[in-house]
């Protein structure tokens, strides 16, 4: 069974014991916090330095961007937090950056600069969380209809019944 | 229901699909062009894609597919039930590969749990898996073959697809929606004289791609639909997201089974076919070598599971549900059946991402636990959805006729990419 005691948590910690990781030494300027957790490296950064901190993991090899999904921890703030999930073909091991977003300014860069295939991803938080991505060569719904009200992957908009 | 927008007119007419679609076009429509419009109820778009073509005469300028007319929202459905109840839903978003979604999904939440599944569960998992990836294949080209005009294959690669779709059946009473994986293992023993059919299909599988191959390879309609037309990069690919299938024939040698093994694929050896073609034939040609290398893996697990003993579940009682025999017999495991039917099972907060190779390509789980027995949020990352934004790379500048080859060649679900 998971031991919580097995992670490594903070930035400390993480960047003690994984000193050669790639994606550390490449984060290190970068990183607020990290964790080592369930064998999944996850660093966080601040919102403006995602764009190079995409960079800085791309140049240390992880070639291959997976996925950008968000999880709304409402009512608590920071509300948002987005995790990128980048892998590496060469080193055969995967990174999960994290920004974390406050609700009254929900918005992040877009990668889509360093990752041409960020473009779906970021259309669907969009789309379902209601986070702006300046930089995107185009922001529009992609699951909803377009004249679709609200965001349906926010917690304080329900299952089913009336909104 | 929230107030809709209210649409400007009733029934729309041509000047309104025309206005749609230039919306929806990537550039500006030229003076000698013109904007078609294809889907979502065309059959080639294999469900319900719209793609939104500008045309210079038959060459196509700019494209742009249009998704979301299957959105269901799975991933919201999922937070409000109990781990163990999302497993139906999985099946649901590629409805071709059931047993994949199982165990991509099956696997997040045991990485959470921390659970260590028994090696005989293993085998079966991935058995079930390959010969998985060998029906959506065959899926995938007989519906392939039909958009180019080679009926006849449907029919052989259904006949084939039946007897999978009975081994589905004998195991887990689905044809399609199997749900025959369990977080902590599988749902039930397989029944008797399942190994045989299995063994049967196998035997008799590497002949049927021979002669899938013998109708199709030569065949100059076939050979030329397919050389050079959808050309993709092994940089554009990786630009683009691409995985799976796609993503080897444009010459990148990467699959999780052998790079990042999952379920105990390290076990096995298979080739990872690749081939540098990179176009729509170069496509084929990995999917049925494959399809071979299937076959073999499959081959490999029937030989470590035949004569081997030992149970399908973890050793977890508040997590598996107890059999029938030690629910009407022990009081314990009722007390256990009843808590995990009424209130789940608590799993410990944390996040993880478990991505498994799936037939199309890279199949993501992200599931984040709150330490509750509902998942607090679980994101599907899919190859199609990725896949689709290459389309228009793949697509400009060749006849329209071709959109239709290179959309069979990329092996799109729409239950994957709306969810």
């Amino acid at each position: 069974m998971y031991d919580p005691a097995s992670a490594l948590l903070g930035k400390a910690a993480v960047f003690e014991t994984m000193a050669e990781n790639p994606a550390v030494v490449a984060l290190a300027e970068l990183a607020t916090d990290a964790k080592f957790d369930r064998n999944e490296l996850t660093i966080t950064v601040a919102r403006e330095n995602i764009v190079a901190a995409c960079e800085a993991v791309k140049a240390a090899g992880y070639n291959f961007f997976e996925d950008v999904t968000a999880v709304d921890w409402f009512p608590q703030e920071p509300r948002f937090q987005l995790s990128y999930h980048i892998v590496s073909h060469g080193l055969k091991e995967r990174v999960r950056l994290r920004v974390l977003l406050d609700s009254r300014d929900a918005s992040v860069p877009s990668i889509t600069s360093a990752w041409p295939s960020a473009n779906f991803y970021e259309r669907e938080v969009f789309d379902l969380f209601g986070i702006d991505f300046p930089g995107h060569p185009r922001l529009t719904r992609i699951m909803m209809p377009e004249n679709w009200q609200g965001h349906p992957l926010r917690k304080d908009y329900p299952v089913e019944g009336y909104r | 229901m929230a107030p809709l927008a209210a649409p400007d007119r009733i029934t729309p007419g041509v000047e309104d699909v025309i206005e749609d679609a230039k919306r929806h076009g990537n550039a500006g429509t030229g003076e000698h062009s013109m904007v078609l419009n294809m889907g979502p109820q065309h059959p080639s778009t294999h469900g319900v894609l719209r793609v939104v073509l500008e045309l210079d005469g038959e060459i196509v300028i700019a494209l742009a597919p249009d998704i979301g007319y299957l959105h269901t929202g799975i991933e919201k459905t999922c937070e409000a039930k109990f781990y163990q109840q999302v497993v139906p839903l999985t099946d649901r978003i590629d409805y071709l590969s059931p047993m994949t979604n199982n165990l991509a999904y099956c696997l997040a939440v045991e990485k959470l749990l921390g659970l260590e599944i028994p090696e005989r569960a293993q085998l079966l998992r991935v058995l079930l898996n390959e010969i998985t990836r060998i029906q959506s294949h065959l899926v995938w080209l007989g519906t392939h073959a039909m958009d180019i005009g080679a009926l006849t294959m449907f029919l052989y690669c259904w006949r084939e697809r039946e007897a999978i779709l009975r081994i589905f059946e004998a195991v887990s009473g689905q044809r399609m929606m199997t749900s025959y994986f369990r977080i902590g293992g599988l749902a039930l023993e397989p029944p008797m004289g399942f190994f045989e059919t299995v063994q049967e299909f196998l035997d008799a599988m590497p002949a049927h791609i021979d002669e899938y191959e013998g109708l199709l390879t030569g065949n100059p309609i076939w050979m030329g639909r397919l050389k050079g037309v959808g050309y993709l990069s092994a940089a554009d690919a990786i630009a683009l997201g691409v995985t799976g299938p796609p993503l080897r024939a444009s010459g990148v040698d990467w699959d999780l089974r052998r790079d990042m093994p999952y379920s105990g694929y390290e076990k096995f050896k298979f080739d990872v076919p690749v081939s540098t073609g990179g176009d729509v034939w170069a496509r084929y040609e990995v999917r049925m070598l494959e399809m071979r290398e299937s076959v073999k893996i499959c081959k490999q697990a029937m030989a470590m599971l035949v004569g081997k003993t030992g149970p399908i579940v973890a050793d977890a009682p508040k997590i598996v549900l107890p059999n029938r025999e030690q629910m009407k017999t022990q009081m314990e495991a009722l007390i256990h059946h009843f808590k995990i039917v009424t209130e789940g099972f608590a799993v410990p907060a944390g996040e993880v991402y478990q991505a498994v190779e799936s037939p199309r390509g890279e199949m993501g789980y992200y599931v984040v636990s709150d330490g509750t027995a509902k998942p607090y949020r679980v994101h599907m990352r899919n190859p199609s959805f990725a896949t689709l934004q290459a389309l228009e790379t793949m697509c400009k500048g060749r006849l329209l006729a071709d959109v239709v080859a290179v959309i069979g060649s990329i092996d799109i679900v729409l239950g994957e990419i709306d969810r």
